[in-house]
């Protein structure tokens, strides 16, 4: 007899989120992903200025702040048919990539690392082991004997305190829980470490931002981030020098702690490995722009089925069509009136609230589906696509962390392994470390390009009478992002948002096929249903951001209809 | 600071240096005298940390994510040293049931002396079923954990004034925590988030004082939202001597000129920003080159846009002279007082006033 365990709230996510599963034997059988909230947004848009709109949409998250931002001021800018200069290119490509140094450490440590580490456990680490650990995998210099001891009396006064904050009451202790106590107590020193450098990476962006989160450099046309080396009050060479020593210090963190922490958390759960794969149907958009206009990039995008990587097919440029036409979304399953599949330009959307119904529809996200069928994003696709694309930096980085997965197991560990929610991780890390480096490539591009006296940094835009559309895509920390605008006369007439996190934790179609958080949880174990840590793993991998997810569009501007509560 | 120079910026324990720093500049944030720097010091650092409940309800987790990017305290103190932060769904290792388990412990064991922190607008259209967390509403949760708390910090513009998904036309109904909860204090932290800063010196008055800091009509306080942005604004002189970019990237704009005529919201937004800069690297919006978006305003998101156009109202010394009613004004934009006036006139759609549970009102009462 199948047992049901629902997670609610699950936390250490952005925005509000509910797992159900039924539990058989000992492992999941079933799952359900429902997003709990909906604000409305792109109701609020319709009928305002385009040029606002990233203003706006920014706002669907505080946590991937900039990408709506992009996503949003890209697809005006494809509407109008209208470039940026090459400098607003590096700078926003500076900015993406920045922002997802932060963003990938703050998941690791802050929001996931607690699914895989045991603080309560750090209290019995011996010192000189958790020093010899940590130099076995790295050589930070932050890995010192007076640090893991500082930590170790830290996390026993709290404890001493009584007072666990945010700590209390979790899986301590967890039969699933099987690091020694001294890669417990190293983690936590790296877990309040990733705190002061995620900070450096926000203080790079917002030099060139004004402030972090909600960067407020950006407009249709370009940015507004005036340069001028000869002026106290733009971007001028001490601030782009500041600027390179933060990043600098950023991707020592990331590649001195995160990758080889990254690294033994896959060695010494290798037991993981088969776990989580569920959708490896993957979709990536390509990113870090190289030309003005958008064909040229530094990071691949495209999609591969079936997990297969021979099935490889590239998205080449912002117009590509194999994109373009081959994206919908379906709310069979979700709380809107209709059981309609379409494209987003098209789609008409009225909220309908039902409850949770099991074979119903029980979530406010809709399924996005490319060529009907569910896709993962995030970066574990991207690094996948790359993978099989030959991409030279993510080949390096891949094979770098398999070799070294593999020789602490002590047994072979190759690319297959990566479907699979340790996999998830893996290729965030591997992420963040090519995004270290390009952003240092671009940082040279921009001071290059200014060097030849090239100041520009915005192309005016200007609207047309009658109709058009565009639409603006993003590779985004959780991976694939388009926003879709269709523009009357200059002002908004419909937006849409298909979202990294709605692919992920969308529901089923009218297909019955599940999105990939559900299809991730089949066949997970679970030790202990009181207790379902495993479920945490697995959702925690993908980086949930649900306030991102929920979302919906009404082009006729109504209010949201009277909904029926059962 | 270098990678090497780890031995200071790795001490967990609080360096007491750095805190009385922090503390201090908290101080003058909050315009208080040196003299009561160790007042705060021994506020923060007691033995007994207060209790925090941090609720998120139509948010987009933004405030929490500014208070990641603040210095003194870090977020690491913060929540480690100075507070107890016992529930936040965004930080706490706790889930699902478990999770609720301790929000219902804090608010038994600290009734009345905990500070309850709220994240994001509350739906109220449709029985709030617009969120939901563990089965409950967010005006469900709010109606039981507000009244219970010692004060609420309502923390970013959703909070306080029902933020962007109250904009025109409010599909969900969202109001601010001042609109629902009366009988407790509830000091409005406005922002879209707000400079961390502003939070941080009202946790500390708070804590130190045991009473609210002095607020404006609006509920904000006036050591963060006493003064104009343009009247503390370094490219006021700028303004002053009609000097102006016409369009980001030319002539004036490379020079820093005044950003009004590309669509400053400066003339009619009270915050610090200018003053206290973000992220500790000297930024803000302004200085790098946009023009404020009055995102500390009630309803900005209705009264301040079209945002690249010229704020209405504003009287210029040079020039072309007093330019109110200038065309190129969005017929969106109104004055600040009018929109100020205007949120408690516009909220309401089926919601309910939340009574204070300490003074025995009930919910009919306060209706």
């Amino acid at each position: 007899m199948a047992q049901r365990i629902v997670v609610d709230p699950v936390t250490r996510i952005e925005g509000h989120l509910r797992i159900d599963a039924e539990v058989d034997n000992g492992f999941i059988s079933k799952a359900w992903s429902s997003g709990q909230m909906w604000r409305g947004i792109e109701v609020i848009l319709q009928g305002r200025d385009p040029r606002d709109a990233w203003l706006f949409t920014q706002r669907i998250c505080g946590v991937c702040t900039t990408v709506h931002a992009l996503a949003s001021v890209r697809c005006v800018e494809n509407a109008l048919g209208l470039e940026i200069p090459m400098n607003a290119q590096y700078i926003r490509n500076m900015i993406q990539s920045i922002h997802a140094l932060h963003d990938h450490i703050v998941h690791f440590y802050a929001l996931s690392a607690l699914d895989w580490v045991d603080v309560v456990s750090a209290l019995s680490a011996d010192i000189g082991k958790t020093v010899q650990l940590a130099e076995s995998l790295s050589d930070w210099p932050g890995n010192s004997a007076n640090r893991f001891k500082a930590v170790k009396e830290k996390v026993q006064a709290i404890v001493d305190s009584g007072q666990l904050g945010p700590f209390a009451n979790a899986y301590w202790g967890h039969s699933a829980m099987a690091l020694p106590p001294e890669a417990n107590l190293m983690a936590v020193s790296h877990y309040l470490e990733a705190l002061d450098y995620q900070r450096k990476a926000n203080q790079a962006l917002a030099i060139f931002s004004g402030k972090t989160p909600h960067v407020q450099n950006l407009s249709v046309g370009g940015v507004t981030t005036a340069i001028n080396p000869d002026n106290e009050n733009t971007l001028n060479m001490e601030r782009l020098y500041w600027i390179k020593q933060l990043v600098e210090e950023v991707q020592g963190f990331i590649k001195q702690v995160y990758v080889p922490d990254v690294i033994a958390v896959g060695a010494l759960y290798a037991d993981w490995l088969p776990y989580g794969a569920g959708v490896t149907n993957y979709m990536a958009f390509p990113d870090m722009v190289l030309d003005a206009k958008a064909t040229s990039f530094d990071l691949p995008g495209g999609t591969i089925m079936n997990g297969d990587l021979g099935t490889v097919k590239p998205f080449t440029s912002f117009n590509d069509s194999y994109l373009k036409e081959n994206v919908v979304e379906c709310i069979a399953r979700s709380w809107y009136d209709g059981d309609w599949t379409r494209h987003p330009y098209e789609e008409e959307t009225v909220p309908k609230y039902t409850n949770f119904q099991d074979e119903g529809k029980y979530t406010w996200l809709k399924a996005p589906r490319f060529m009907g069928e569910p896709m993962q994003v995030g970066p574990l696709a991207q690094v996948l696509i790359g993978y099989a694309q030959g991409h030279e930096l993510t080949r390096t980085y891949v094979d770098h962390v398999l070799s070294q997965v593999s020789t602490l197991a002590g047994a072979q560990v190759g690319p297959g392994a990566l479907h699979s929610t340790l996999g998830r991780h893996a290729g965030r890390a591997i992420r963040a470390a090519m995004l270290s480096d390009l952003a240092l490539k671009h940082w040279q591009l921009l001071v290059d390009n200014i060097g030849r006296g090239d100041l520009a940094i915005f192309n005016k835009p200007t609207f047309p009478k009658g109709e058009i559309q565009g639409f603006g895509i993003h590779e985004a920390p959780r991976g694939a992002l388009s926003h879709w605008i269709v523009i009357q006369d200059g002002v908004i007439k419909n937006y849409q948002c298909v979202v990294p996190s709605t692919w992920n934790a969308g529901p089923r179609d009218d297909k019955d096929k599940a999105g990939p958080y559900e299809a991730s949880l089949v066949g997970n174990p679970i030790a202990d249903p009181e207790k379902p840590l495993e479920v945490l793993r697995t959702i925690h991998s993908f980086d949930p951001c649900i306030a991102c997810a929920v979302h919906m569009l009404d082009p006729e501007g109504n209010e949201a209809v009277k909904v029926k509560v059962l | 600071m270098s990678r090497h120079d780890f031995g200071k910026e790795c001490s967990v324990k609080v360096n007491r240096r750095t805190f009385i720093k922090g503390c201090t500049m908290a101080a003058a944030a909050m315009g208080l005298s040196e003299a009561m720097v160790p007042k705060l010091v021994e506020a923060a650092a007691s033995d007994q940390r207060p209790p925090v409940i941090w609720l998120h309800f139509q948010e987009c987790t933004g405030c929490t994510e500014t208070l990641l990017r603040a210095s003194h305290p870090d977020i690491g103190r913060l929540i480690l040293d100075i507070i107890s932060l016992d529930y936040h769904e965004t930080v706490m290792a706790a889930a699902g049931h478990q999770a609720e388990e301790v929000l219902q412990e804090t608010i038994n064991k600290y009734q009345g002396k905990f500070i309850c922190v709220v994240e994001g607008g509350i739906p109220t259209k449709d029985d709030g079923i617009y969120c939901k967390i563990a089965g409950r509403t967010a005006m469900d949760i709010l109606a039981d954990v507000a009244p219970k708390s010692m004060a609420v910090i309502a923390i970013g513009t959703c909070a306080t004034f029902g933020g962007i998904q109250a904009a025109d036309p409010n599909p969900t109904g969202a109001v601010g925590v001042r609109d629902l909860v009366k009988g407790t204090p509830v000091i409005n932290i406005s922002g879209c988030p707000p400079n961390p800063i502003s939070f941080l010196g009202t946790v500390l008055h708070l804590l130190t004082f045991g009473k609210p800091p002095r607020t404006d009509a609006l509920g904000r306080p006036l050591f963060a939202y006493g003064r104009k942005i343009h009247d503390q604004c370094e490219r006021r002189a700028h303004f002053d001597e009609g000097r102006f970019a016409e369009q980001f990237g030319d002539e004036g704009h490379k020079q820093g000129y005044c950003l009004y005529k590309v669509g400053c919201k400066g003339p009619g937004t009270f915050a610090n920003c200018p003053a206290v800069r973000f992220n500790d690297v000297g930024s803000w919006p302004v200085g790098q080159g946009h023009g404020c978006i009055g995102c500390t305003e009630p309803q900005f998101w209705d009264t301040m846009t079209p945002f690249y156009e010229r704020l209405p109202g504003v009287d210029m010394p040079w020039g072309d002279g007093i330019v109110t009613g200038a065309n190129s004004a969005g017929i969106k934009i109104l004055g600040v007082t009018a929109a100020a006036v205007g949120i408690h006139a516009a909220v309401g759609i089926g919601k309910k006033i939340i009574g204070c549970g300490r003074c025995n009102t009930s919910s009919e009462d306060q209706e």
